[in-house]
């Protein structure tokens, strides 16, 4: 699924974001990426979406070498990846139901494709009664449910998740882990940069913790493992 | 493209148009200016060009006969005429004729001249036009040069000058459509470079689900395009109306004159298609310009 050799990334600014990073992460596996704040996670996984491109070293993702699509290719490339960040990415002045639609009308799906499937995944999330409601209605939590239900729609091999609970009361995290877990369980890869311990330790799943652009650590059902 | 999606991308531009009504307005208005003069621009030049090209046909050469030239020497004369190489046509015009156009030409004040009937003061003339109307100073000159030639006309100077005239009214309003035309771009790219920074998350997001460059620009594009039909309302209806009106009275002067401007049928709807297109290449443009620097991500 995903394959890193000796990634190595310089932003202009200087900052070393990712000082040869080599992983290898298999189809419907779910993995924490943890480690404190500027140690390279979110540009980890910015580089599996071609947000960002490496400077040396290899990706290869979906079994396509990222660093190397063209500008042409990117856009096909993205829509085998789902998104989903902190702070929820909606159009607020969009409903629900058309904030979800927006990623299949970019895509040019037909308007009767569209309703069942956005119908169908609002179902998927628990949403389906706020299809009406627009983004400042709803809790954050329900905000990210729509979030996920647009990262998903295009059935994704990949889910990436930038600390998806940040912004979340602990007891809604709990609910957005569930729903995440569940997406996992249909065979989707799931990404998640999160600094949470509870989570991590209490869902144990692989975790791979980075510092300084680096990988430091990497395990099966691993915790946490730093203090707060 | 997909016929929901073109539904989508006219409605989104037209929402954006709507949405930044001021800078909506400050381009539309710069293209409206710009277009009016291009099209005022365009209207004086081609109908200058238009009427040079006339006078340039009718120009010929008057060699008037000496007087007392015998029949004899005016046939010869004929004949050398004849031969000069650029010469494409010779007619003898008789003084009686001469005078009979004068008159004519003349309306209520050339009858005065009929007191002349019995006692024509005028030449006889031999009418030539050169093959090529730019020659017709050289074939003139060789003319006067012969014998029992008396005088040679020809209204050359005065193209000549008509010509002059409209490359120099071109060329400057050339150089003031083309400032003001990139002034119109750079308005209108500056609007929409507005309505995309209000919708940079947007079209991030649009990015971040897999929207291709050409999707995103679209709505873009027909703004722009909007932007310019908006501009060319009024400079079409002050084209046509305007045209109407001149072509109307222009008439009356033109029974003393032997040129015509262009008619209002087709020449005003071409010019209007013409000042569209342009609008809306503007348009268009200027909208390209803007979109062009986001799209990178």
């Amino acid at each position: 699924m995903i394959e890193m050799q000796n990634v190595y990334m310089k932003y202009p600014n200087g900052v070393v974001a990712l000082n040869g990073v080599s992983v290898s992460i298999e189809q419907g596996e779910f993995v924490y990426i943890v480690g404190p704040s500027g140690a390279g996670k979110s540009t980890f996984t910015k580089i599996m979406f071609r947000e960002e491109t490496p400077d040396n070293g290899q990706v290869i993702v979906n079994n396509q070498e990222v660093s190397t699509l063209k500008w042409k290719e990117v856009p096909h490339f993205r829509r085998n990846i789902g998104v989903v960040y902190q702070d929820f990415r909606l159009l607020p002045k969009l409903t629900v139901y058309e904030n979800i639609a927006f990623a299949l009308e970019v895509i040019e799906e037909s308007p009767r494709n569209i309703r069942k499937r956005v119908m169908k995944v609002l179902d998927q999330v628990g949403l389906k009664n706020k299809a009406r409601f627009i983004p400042d209605e709803l809790s954050g939590g329900e905000q990210q449910r729509v979030a996920i239900a647009r990262a998903i729609i295009n059935h994704p091999g990949l889910l990436i998740a930038d600390e998806p609970t940040g912004n979340l009361d602990p007891e809604t995290s709990w609910e957005i882990m569930q729903l995440l877990e569940d997406i996992n369980a249909s065979g989707t890869t799931v990404i998640m940069a999160t600094h949470s311990q509870d989570i991590v330790n209490s869902i144990r799943k692989r975790v791979i913790a980075m510092e300084d652009g680096m990988i430091v650590r990497d395990e099966h059902r691993g915790e946490y493992g730093y203090e707060i | 493209m997909k016929f929901s999606t073109l539904k989508r991308h006219l409605k989104e531009g037209a929402k954006n148009t709507w949405r930044n009504s001021w800078m909506t307005i400050a381009s539309v208005g710069a293209v409206t200016t710009t277009l009016i003069l291009v099209g005022i621009f365009l209207v004086l030049m081609l109908n200058l060009n238009h009427i040079a090209g006339e006078l340039e046909e009718d120009v010929q050469i008057k060699a008037l006969i000496e007087l007392t030239t015998e029949q004899a020497a005016v046939d010869q004369l004929e004949e050398n005429i004849k031969s000069i190489n650029q010469v494409a046509s010779v007619e003898f015009q008789t003084k009686d004729e001469e005078l009979d156009n004068l008159i004519d030409s003349l309306g209520e004040q050339g009858q005065a001249w009929s007191l002349y009937e019995q006692d024509n003061p005028l030449n006889d003339a031999f009418i030539v036009k050169a093959a090529n109307p730019q020659e017709t100073g050289q074939v003139a000159q060789q003319i006067s040069e012969m014998e029992h030639v008396y005088e040679v006309n020809y209204g050359q100077d005065y193209v000549d000058n008509l010509f002059a005239f409209n490359e120099y009214a071109r060329n400057i309003g050339l150089a003031l459509i083309l400032a003001l035309v990139f002034t119109a771009i750079f308005l209108i790219s500056n609007t929409i470079k507005i309505t995309i920074l209000a919708r940079k998350k947007e079209i991030g997001i649009m990015k971040l689900v897999g929207a291709t460059n050409s999707f995103i620009r679209w709505p873009f594009f027909i703004e722009g395009m909007l932007l310019g039909i908006l501009g060319s309302i009024i400079p079409i209806s002050i084209i046509l109306s305007g045209y109407y009106y001149l072509s109307q009275n222009v008439i009356m002067i033109q029974e003393f004159s032997f040129v015509e401007i262009l008619p209002f049928h087709p020449f005003a709807w071409q010019v209007s298609g013409l000042i569209l297109g342009i609008g809306v290449s503007i348009g268009v443009w200027g909208s390209l310009m803007s979109v062009r620097k986001f799209l990178k991500v």
